[in-house]
């Protein structure tokens, strides 16, 4: 049993740091580039892109083994999985508007660029391929939208500190967040090791 | 004149409006297959096959979609296109659809392809659009051919897995795995645009 727990925890963290989908998988770079200016922007859509990833990746985890599998039609996943993603964002944009309007406002206007955030449907091919249990694939949606939340966070912190560098002019604005997003990855590569995943 | 126009929409595409280091669009899933020249080139023709289609076919139907709905209508289409890259992919090149994973399913979320559709193909008659898709796919197919390449003679010593450095060659491991791919690309876009800037002086 105490096995088992260890797996759930092994891919949790891995999904968060030694495989981060972002910085490992280039998955979701362009909000990663395109809001990272703000703290602020970075907290909001990290937080919905987890939201939506842990729940879309636990939804497809189902459709796949209940609906595409025994019927055959693994050729159809893309479209099935883009459409239950689209549908979820929807179903929670409506819900967030009439549950909270404080929340619709600080993560309302993300919402809809979610759908085609490849990190979403990237974790959600990755689960197919590595045929994940559904309590893996929560942790693995989880995991993953925590680590890519963590990823915008620093990058947003360090492009704020960085208003006042003075980056060579070619350099400037995506060229240089690519290149921190880099240094970023070498430090995550750090945590290769710590755990078996 | 139509002649004039249909190289105008190809170079746009290419070179003077290229995806990648003038848009900086659409990197998302494709930098990661660019450690390996002969994947990337693969999933250069997948990425244009489906931009072409998916660019053709918003265009057809342009008039009948309902403007609300454009969006899943597009993210649809583009969908279909990869499925049939996907399953030419496995019938032919089994080896590569393997190490591409999820990567050609990642096309659909392609912003460039969306962004073809929305920016050109909802306005613009069927054939224009398919030669806009096709164009800008390329520009961008060429990108990453350009990374790849570096990446791997710089990580593995080969170019198409064929080596070409010799045993005096220390592979710098570091080019084949992620950071490599942000420092490539990084540097690329810094030459790229400093001969831009350079240009534009003149």
């Amino acid at each position: 049993m105490s096995n088992e727990y260890m797996g759930y925890f092994a891919i949790f963290f891995s999904a968060i740091f030694t495989q981060n989908v972002l910085l490992t998988y280039y998955l979701g770079m362009c909000p990663f580039l395109g809001a990272s200016r703000e703290v602020k922007t970075a907290a909001g859509l990290g937080t919905a892109v987890t939201l939506v990833m842990t729940c879309t990746t636990v939804l497809n985890y189902i459709v796949y083994k209940y609906l595409i599998v025994p019927y055959d039609l693994e050729y159809l996943r893309f479209i099935v999985f883009i459409i239950v993603i689209a549908a979820f964002v929807q179903v929670a944009e409506i819900v967030i508007e009439r549950l909270s309007e404080k929340l619709y406002n600080a993560l309302g206007i993300f919402l809809p660029l979610i759908t085609v955030n490849c990190a979403i449907l990237g974790v959600s091919l990755f689960m197919v391929i590595r045929e994940y249990t559904l309590g893996l694939s929560f942790f693995y949606g989880l995991g993953s939208g925590l680590g890519w939340m963590l990823a915008i966070l620093a990058m947003a912190g360090i492009r704020q500190k960085m208003t006042k560098s003075r980056v060579p002019g070619p350099l400037a604005g995506t060229g240089i967040a690519l290149i921190i997003a880099g240094i970023m990855a070498i430090a995550f590569m750090g945590f290769s090791g710590v755990i078996k995943g | 004149m139509a002649q004039a126009k249909t190289k105008d929409i190809m170079l746009d595409g290419i070179f003077r409006n290229n995806p990648i280091l003038i848009q900086v669009l659409g990197i998302c899933s494709t930098l990661a297959v660019t450690n390996v020249l002969k994947n990337t080139v693969v999933m250069g023709v997948a990425m244009i096959f489906v931009c072409a289609f998916s660019n053709f076919f918003v265009s057809l139907l342009r008039k009948l979609i309902p403007s609300r709905i454009r969006m899943m209508m597009e993210i649809l289409i583009a969908a279909t296109g990869v499925i049939l890259v996907d399953i030419v992919l496995k019938a032919h090149l089994p080896d590569v659809s393997r190490q591409l994973g999820p990567y050609v399913g990642l096309i659909i979320t392609n912003c460039i392809v969306m962004g073809r559709c929305e920016a050109f193909a909802l306005s613009n008659p069927p054939v224009a659009s398919l030669i806009d898709g096709a164009s800008n796919a390329t520009g961008y197919a060429l990108v990453l051919v350009v990374i790849a390449f570096i990446r791997e003679l710089l990580g593995s010593g080969s170019v198409w897995g064929v080596k070409i450095l010799g045993a005096w060659w220390d592979n710098w491991s570091i080019m084949v795995m992620a950071p490599g791919g942000f420092f490539v690309l990084a540097i690329l876009l810094w030459v790229v645009k400093g001969l831009y800037s350079r240009e534009a002086e003149k």
